[in-house]
């Protein structure tokens, strides 16, 4: 972890399939760049012999049979979708 | 009992309808005439549905008259944070994303507490995808607290907790990530009860960060809240991280538990930035334990310190991920000014989410990126371990753990405009999601100036009906919880 984050906001965003203003971006990177500061605290942990945790739960693997299970029925399925036809979601077109 | 019906605890409530002295119909009636009158106000409610909740009501009292009628929540008006699913109704999780979107099916707590009889009863505002600590991040505007209207109720489950707390619902369910149940019940003066990670299915919540997220009660009473964590807890298949456990009737079991117990106070609960106020009432709650018997111990957290930047890595990272699935393509909203099939997911997503939910999936994606997820997230993951060592070392010594809910009461709407000072907020709660933990928050008292003071009491893992016993200890020597807002 360096002393000094550099959040490439451009970068971070076109990742994040986010588009943003450049007012956006500057109070972003800005905002985020204090809370990045702060996290750097981090760093002082000496955690060279921990294994990290994923979540809490004392679950580790879960089988189930593999059985067809009823569901959703195609109307419920699309019936958030903004655009659909014959069944199907409609979206702009991706080939030429 | 028709005069502030509203105002009454389930248990009051369940023996009033057990014995025809009440109807359903009249309660739920009671209910939408009191959100009718006063959420112009509170605006604890991004919508609801009077014809469904009366028809259930109705429904309840024809179980009744068959002699079919299914235990203390029957009849009973729940309200639940708009980010639980219950099919045919909104679920908007206060975002433009989600403005239309209309639940395909219940979630399996939404579908226990209708086997259990509930009138399930609105839609209950939060910060925009449960992101924030005041519900000021809300596309449909901030929830007022109803024991001063200028001021937060907390969050993200702000409008769970407001709705209680001014009689519009007779109980309530939120979701806790970092606190977003405890600190709104601290708030707004009402019991709100995070379950061990595990006990309750998360199927058909909105996910905000999936290793924290856990849903529970908020109740006017610890009683109650036993009684909804027993509606709702218990294994399921649809939620793969569910826990196998028997589910203890924690209402039964508040009788037969009395201490007195071993208590721990983190000295790191009680440092600077705990409002002096706050500290005293805490101070106070815990020599009434001690005046009880129990054992007070000083414990160490030593990790405490590290809980905040923790959260806000891996909540962040987990949110990163959880929300690339709004892309404007299969549901949600989907821009009209996008120039190709790439670009409908940027416009979709800048035009749907607002600023906290953006910042959040920037700092989440970050800290996955390439170059600094070791640096970030993987480092973030190993102190979680430490921090989560931190809880279990201290209940080898002592039973459950004391501190303040939250180390503010309510803010004035607006006030905190900075996001750092914002995650402040969470100081005192965060830690128990880290590490899994159930936690509840009881009301403790009130500041010079009338704001309700919350105290939490930290349990081990699924533990939660020694917690409540716990709990229940103080409140019944106390009577914080009997005192009503006035709505001003």
């Amino acid at each position: 972890m360096s002393s000094a984050p550099q959040l490439d906001i451009d970068h971070v965003a076109r990742l994040a399939r986010l588009a943003l203003t450049p007012e956006e971006k500057a109070k972003f990177a800005q905002q985020l760049g204090d809370v990045l500061h702060h996290i750097e605290q981090l760093a002082k942990v000496d955690v060279s012999h921990v294994e990290p945790t994923a979540h809490a739960s004392p679950v580790y693997n879960v089988w189930v049979d593999d059985v067809a299970q009823p569901g959703l029925p195609v109307e419920l399925a699309l019936k958030n979708a903004p655009a659909q036809r014959q069944n199907m979601i409609v979206v702009p077109k991706v080939v030429e | 009992m028709s005069s502030e019906l509203f105002h009454r605890p389930i248990t009051e409530l369940a023996a009033a309808l057990e014995s025809k002295k009440l109807s359903a119909v009249e309660l739920t009636q009671a209910v939408v005439a009191r959100t009718k009158a006063v959420d112009g106000r509170v605006k604890a409610f991004n919508s609801f549905d009077e014809a469904a909740a009366l028809a259930q009501a109705a429904a309840s009292d024809a179980r009744r008259a068959a002699g079919q009628a299914r235990g203390a929540l029957d009849g009973i008006p729940i309200g639940l944070k708009d980010v639980i699913a219950v099919a045919g109704q909104p679920l908007t999780a206060s975002s433009k994303m989600l403005a239309h979107f209309v639940s395909p099916y219940d979630a399996t707590v939404t579908q226990k507490l209708k086997q259990a009889g509930a009138v399930l009863w609105g839609r209950l505002n939060l910060d925009e995808f449960a992101m924030g600590s005041s519900t000021e991040n809300s596309a449909n505007g901030p929830t007022s607290n109803p024991w001063d209207l200028t001021r937060v109720p907390g969050g993200s489950s702000g409008g769970s907790a407001a709705a209680l707390a001014a009689g519009e619902a007779m109980a309530t369910l939120g979701s806790d990530t970092g606190g977003s149940i405890r600190q709104p019940a601290a708030l707004c003066g009402v019991v709100g009860l995070k379950p061990t990670y595990g006990l309750v299915s998360r199927y058909g919540l909105i996910a905000f960060a999936s290793s924290l997220d856990q849903i529970g009660p908020f109740a006017r009473t610890v009683e109650d809240a036993a009684i909804v964590l027993g509606a709702i807890a218990g294994h399921d298949e649809r939620d793969s991280t569910s826990f196998q456990t028997d589910i203890p009737d924690y209402r039964a079991e508040l009788g037969s538990r009395r201490g007195p117990w071993r208590l721990g106070v983190p000295k790191e609960y009680f440092g600077e930035g705990l409002d002096p106020e706050i500290g005293a009432a805490v101070e106070q709650t815990i020599a009434f334990y001690r005046g009880q018997g129990c054992e007070i111990k000083e414990v160490s957290l030593p990790h405490t310190r590290y809980c905040l930047d923790t959260y806000y890595v891996i909540a962040t990272a987990e949110a990163s991920s959880n929300l690339a699935r709004y892309d404007g393509i299969r549901y949600g909203h989907r821009s009209k000014n996008a120039t190709d099939a790439v670009d409908l997911y940027f416009q979709s997503r800048a035009e749907g989410f607002g600023p906290e939910v953006k910042r959040r999936i920037i700092l989440g994606t970050y800290v996955l990126s390439s170059g600094y997820y070791d640096a970030y997230y993987l480092r973030a993951q190993k102190v979680r371990t430490l921090i989560r060592q931190d809880f279990l070392n201290a209940f080898r010594e002592v039973d459950a753990l004391i501190t303040p809910t939250s180390p503010m009461p309510a803010f004035k709407i607006g006030e905190k405009a900075d996001p750092l000072a914002l995650y402040l907020c969470d100081i005192y709660t965060i830690g128990v999601n880290l590490a899994g933990l159930p936690g509840i928050s009881v009301p403790c008292g009130f500041t010079r100036s009338g704001l309700p003071i919350g105290a939490q009491i930290i349990g081990q893992p699924f533990q939660e009906a020694q917690m409540l016993a716990i709990a229940r200890t103080y409140e019944q020597a106390h009577d914080w919880h009997n005192r009503q807002p006035q709505l001003r």
